[in-house]
C-alpha cells in the first residue's frame, strides 16, 4: 500500500491529517446529501428548495426535495456510514482486512427475522414501527447473542478464531432456514423476501430513520472511543495487552457496537452488501491505516458512497429502478477482486 | 524489582507452570532458558500481567500486579513478542508511536514529546531511516528492531523479550544482542530474555533462570548455572561449555543427543 500522505515524522501529523480528513470527507458527504435529492424525474432547483420566502405548502421544489426525496438520501447516508464504520471495526476486531459487517451472522439473523415477518407475520405495524424492521432487529440480536456466547468465556479475551467460525457457520445455517421459509411461502411473499434481501433505501418517510437513530448514535458513540485501541488490537491481542489496552473490554465494545450498527442499518434498509468492505479499503488507499483517521473517514465516505450508488440505481435504467444492493455488488465485486490480485 | 512468588498457571485443567518463584533485580539482564513447552512464555506472560496466576502473585516493587490496571502496568513493563504480524500495513513510525498508548488519555493525540520519545527509540534501535516505511515491507531483522523500538517508546523500566532472535539470521542476531546490551547499559533497562540460544545468553546475561516441565530448575549467575550438566538436564544434549578467549564469554558447543 502507498504510504500515507504527509510524513508521519512531522510533529502535528495526526491532528492535522484528522482535521483535513474530517473537513474533506465531511464536505463530500454533505454535498452528496444536498445534490442527490436534485436528481429524479421532476427537475427541481436547490436554490428554490431552500428559498425561505416561499411558504412551504406552496414550494413544490422544497416539498419534492425534503419530503419525497430526502428520506431516501438520508437513509443512504445513515446506512452507508454505519455499514462502512462497522466494517472498519469488524476488520480490526477480527484482525482480518477481508471481514465485513456481515461476517459474524448479524445480517443473516436480521434477514431470517425479516423473512419470517414477511411470510408469517401480520402486516399490522407494532406501534409506529413496521413489523419487518422490528423482526429483523430481533433476528440480528439473536444471531449476535449466539455468536457472542459461543466465542466468549468469562475473564478471557474473545477468541477471534471461534468468533469467525461461529459467524460463518451461523450465516450458513440461517441462510438454509431462509431458503426453507421461502420454500414454504407463496409467490408474493417470496418476491417481497427477495426484494428485501437486495436492500432498499426507499423507506418512504422520516419515521423509520428516526426510529433507527438511537441505535446508530449509541454505536457511533462507542466507535469514538475505540480507534487507538483498535490500532493496537490489530497488531496482536497479547501485544496490545502489554501496551496497556484492556483487550477483553475493547473486543466486547467493538463486537457490541459493530453488531448494533449493522443491525440498525440492516433493519432499516436490508442487507446491502460490499459497502462495509469496499469503503474501508478505498479509504485506506487514500489516508493510510491508522484507525483514528480510517474510522471517521469511512463513516463519512460511506455516506457519500451509498448515496452515489443509489443515484446510479435509480437513474441508470430510469424509469425502472435497479436494487441498490445490486449496484453496490456490481461495483464492489470487481473492486474486491482487483484488491486481491493487487495484493498478491 | 519484579518478583514472581510461587506462581502457578494452567490453561485448561493441567499446569503449565507450578510454584515458580523468580526475582528480577533492577538493572539486570536475565536469561530464561528451557526446552520447548517448559513454560518460558507462560512465565513471561505472568510477569507482564497478560496472564493472571492461578495461585501465587507477581510483585512489581511493592505492588501486586493484579491490583494494577493494564494501562498503569504498561507504563512500567513492556514486552517484545516472538513475532509481530499486524493485520494492517502500519508505517514504522505508527508502530513505534503505539508504544505511547499507556501514556495518552482516551482522546489525546501524540504530541511533540511523544514524537521525540519515538524518534529516540528509533535512533536507539538504528531504525530512524525506516520511519516512513511500511512495516510489512521490512526484513525480519528490521521488523524485530522496530518492535523493540515500539516497546522502548513505552518508556518502561522493565522489558520482557520472548525469543527476540528466533527468526533472525546470524548477523541480525548479533545486531539485536548488541542492541539489548547497549539498552541495558545505557538506559539501565531491566530485561528478561527467553531464548533457546545458549550462546546469546552466555554473551548477554548476568543471570540465568532455567526451567523444565513448568518448574524452575535453577537460578543464579550465568557462570554458575550455564554448565554442561545444565545443558544435559534441559535438552538431553551432551555439550562442551568453555570460556572462549576471543568472544570473551562462555560458549556452548553441542556434541551429541544423549537419548
Amino acid at each position: 500500500m502507498p504510504a500515507a500522505p504527509g510524513s508521519l515524522s512531522s510533529e502535528h501529523g495526526i491532528g492535522g491529517r484528522l482535521a483535513s480528513v474530517l473537513i474533506g470527507y465531511g464536505a463530500l458527504a454533505l454535498a452528496a446529501c444536498l445534490l442527490a435529492p436534485l436528481a429524479g424525474s421532476t427537475h427541481i432547483s436547490l436554490a428554490r428548495a431552500f428559498d425561505r420566502s416561499i411558504p412551504f405548502p406552496d414550494n413544490v421544489d422544497a416539498q419534492i426535495f425534503f419530503v419525497a426525496r430526502m428520506p431516501r438520501v438520508l437513509t443512504g447516508a445513515i446506512v452507508g456510514s454505519t455499514l462502512a464504520a462497522a466494517g472498519v471495526v469488524m476488520q480490526a476486531l477480527l484482525g482480518n482486512p477481508l471481514a465485513t459487517p456481515f461476517t459474524l451472522g448479524v445480517s443473516t439473523g436480521a434477514a431470517l427475522g425479516a423473512v419470517l415477518a414477511i411470510t408469517f407475520g401480520s402486516s399490522v405495524p407494532v406501534g409506529a414501527l413496521a413489523s419487518v424492521p422490528l423482526a429483523s432487529l430481533a433476528g440480528a440480536v439473536v444471531a449476535s447473542t449466539i455468536v457472542y456466547v459461543l466465542a466468549t468465556r468469562p475473564g478471557r479475551p474473545i477468541s477471534t478464531m471461534v468468533l469467525l467460525l461461529a459467524g460463518v457457520t451461523l450465516n450458513a445455517f440461517f441462510s438454509a432456514l431462509i431458503l426453507f421459509v421461502q420454500y414454504a411461502a407463496d409467490f408474493t411473499q417470496a418476491y417481497r423476501t427477495i426484494r428485501w434481501l437486495m436492500g432498499d433505501l426507499d423507506v418512504g418517510s422520516f419515521a423509520p430513520i428516526v426510529a433507527s437513530l438511537p441505535l446508530v448514535l449509541v454505536s457511533l458513540g462507542i466507535f469514538a472511543f475505540l480507534p487507538r485501541s483498535l490500532n493496537l488490537l490489530s497488531v496482536g491481542a497479547d501485544s496490545a495487552a502489554t501496551r496497556g489496552v484492556d483487550v477483553g473490554l475493547t473486543q466486547r465494545l467493538a463486537f457490541f457496537s459493530a453488531s448494533l450498527a449493522t443491525a440498525a442499518a440492516v433493519s432499516l434498509a436490508g442487507p446491502i452488501g460490499f459497502v462495509g468492505i469496499v469503503v474501508p479499503h478505498l479509504v485506506r488507499l487514500m489516508v493510510g491505516v491508522d484507525h483514528r483517521i480510517v474510522l471517521p473517514a469511512s463513516a463519512l465516505f460511506g455516506a457519500a458512497f451509498l448515496i452515489g450508488c443509489d443515484l446510479i440505481a435509480r437513474s441508470v435504467l430510469a424509469p425502472v429502478e435497479v436494487p441498490v444492493g445490486v449496484v453496490t455488488a456490481m461495483l464492489g465485486g470487481p473492486f474486491f477482486l482487483w484488491l486481491l490480485v493487487r495484493r498478491s | 524489582m519484579l518478583r514472581a512468588e510461587s506462581v502457578s498457571f494452567g490453561y485448561d485443567g493441567g499446569f503449565t507452570l507450578s510454584d515458580a518463584s523468580v526475582a528480577i533485580t533492577a538493572g539486570s539482564l536475565t536469561g530464561l532458558l528451557g526446552p520447548n513447552g517448559c513454560g518460558k512464555t507462560t512465565l513471561l506472560k505472568l510477569l507482564s500481567g497478560v496472564l493472571r496466576p492461578r495461585s501465587g502473585r507477581v510483585m512489581l516493587g511493592d505492588r501486586v500486579l493484579s491490583s494494577m490496571t493494564r494501562r498503569e502496568l504498561a507504563r512500567h513493563v513492556a514486552s517484545v513478542p516472538q513475532e509481530t504480524h499486524p493485520a494492517f500495513d502500519y508505517t514504522v513510525m505508527e508502530m513505534v508511536l503505539m508504544g505511547r498508548h499507556p501514556h495518552l488519555s482516551a482522546f489525546q493525540l501524540e504530541g511533540p514529546a511523544d514524537f521525540e520519545i519515538a524518534r529516540q527509540a528509533l535512533d536507539a534501535t538504528g531504525t530512524r531511516h525506516l520511519a516512513d516505511r511500511n512495516y510489512m515491507t521490512l526484513s525480519g531483522g528490521e521488523k524485530q528492531r522496530v518492535v523493540i523500538a515500539s516497546a522502548l517508546a513505552q518508556s518502561t523500566e522493565v522489558l520482557l523479550l520472548d525469543e527476540p532472535t528466533a527468526s533472525l539470521d546470524l548477523g541480525y542476531q548479533l545486531d539485536v544482542a548488541s542492541l539489548l546490551s547497549r539498552l541495558n547499559h545505557e538506559r539501565n533497562v531491566t530485561m528478561v530474555l527467553a531464548t533457546h540460544d545458549l550462546n546469546l545468553v552466555a554473551s548477554l546475561c548476568q543471570r540465568l533462570v532455567v526451567m523444565r516441565d513448568g518448574c524452575i530448575l535453577a537460578a543464579g549467575p550465568t557462570a554458575d548455572v550455564l554448565t554442561g550438566e545444565t545443558v544435559r538436564q534441559l535438552y538431553d544434549v551432551d555439550a562442551d561449555v568453555q570460556f572462549h578467549q576471543r568472544a570473551g564469554h562462555l560458549t556452548v558447543i553441542p556434541v551429541r543427543r544423549m537419548s
